[in-house]
């Protein structure tokens, strides 16, 4: 096997703070009560997201960097941060057809960045809704 | 296999150059972290290993081996220090977050792998609480640019 620079991972939270209404067309009023409860509530309620990205990729032997974070905080704030942050989830064209569920969030984020921090690549988003929840998506 | 997390912490200072740049260049590409008087952090080291359950102990690795493993290898090298000036390893790379945490690895590996049982599978450095950089091995070697070896796992 030739070898040549090191792969390492590189690691950023940033926050946002948005609201959301777990409620789907699919299901009748009460159907979504029981299945949303509490996040059914009809003026919704919000969070403050972390938003953890996890990007890898070689170490650049100039820089000693996988990735510039100047770079890296553009396209989160561009590409994420602007879009959702204190922001209705719902009215998102994203959510129009998808429950804003932090699954869904997270994918959501996870395909608004991927290829946009070449040549490091998207390994992970983590969201966490509350310091007692979060979810993981890898593109898989 | 069982997946087990130490955690410590050290505190030093660094700054980020490239000597083959110009100071022009250094401060563009670095920012604030180019100023050459340093600047310091907090920094959180996790060290995860793998291995199996011993069926006598119920342990994969002794936790205060670990600890002191870390504390001989990693903190007393690092902890208060300026890692530019005092860290042979930052002589000729650049004190990043990415290399500190390959640096943490090169300077675990060995010992842990002289011990046996447990194999070092993640080194994790916190540069803030917002800020990490991951290391999972040489295993993850970058053949060609943009095309990753992912050993078959």
């Amino acid at each position: 096997m030739s070898t040549g620079p090191e792969k390492a991972y590189f690691g950023r939270r940033y926050m946002l703070s948005a609201s959301h209404r777990l409620h789907t067309g699919a299901l009748s009023a009460e159907e979504n009560r029981a299945a949303f409860g509490k996040c059914n509530n009809p003026h919704g309620h919000g969070h403050n997201y972390a938003v953890q990205v996890l990007v890898g990729g070689p170490v650049d032997p100039e820089t000693g960097m996988v990735v510039n974070m100047v770079m890296l905080d553009e396209a989160v704030r561009a590409r994420v941060l602007d879009r959702f942050d204190h922001t209705n989830l719902n009215l998102d064209p994203l959510f129009v057809n998808r429950v804003p569920t932090t699954e869904n969030l997270c994918r959501a984020i996870f395909e608004l960045l991927d290829g946009s921090i070449e040549p490091a690549r998207l390994e992970q988003v983590r969201v966490e809704e509350t310091e007692n929840n979060f979810f993981e998506y890898s593109g898989e | 296999m069982i997946l087990l997390t130490r955690r410590a912490t050290f505190s030093a200072s660094h700054y980020y150059w490239n000597d083959a740049w110009t100071a022009g260049k250094n401060e563009q590409v670095f920012g604030r972290c180019a100023n050459r008087n340093g600047h310091g952090h907090n920094y959180t080291l996790e060290v995860t290993v793998a291995g199996e359950v011993d069926p006598v102990t119920g342990f994969v690795v002794d936790l205060k081996w670990l600890k002191d493993v870390m504390e001989r290898e990693v903190l007393a090298a690092w902890d208060h220090r300026h890692l530019n000036l005092e860290a042979p390893e930052f002589a000729a790379a650049i004190p990043t977050t990415e290399n500190i945490a390959i640096a943490a690895w090169k300077r675990l590996e060995p010992a842990l792998t002289a011990a046996g049982g447990a194999r070092l599978n993640r080194v994790r450095v916190y540069e803030t609480p917002e800020i990490f950089a991951e290391y999972r091995g040489p295993q993850e070697q970058v053949l060609t640019p943009g095309v990753v070896d992912r050993g078959g796992r």
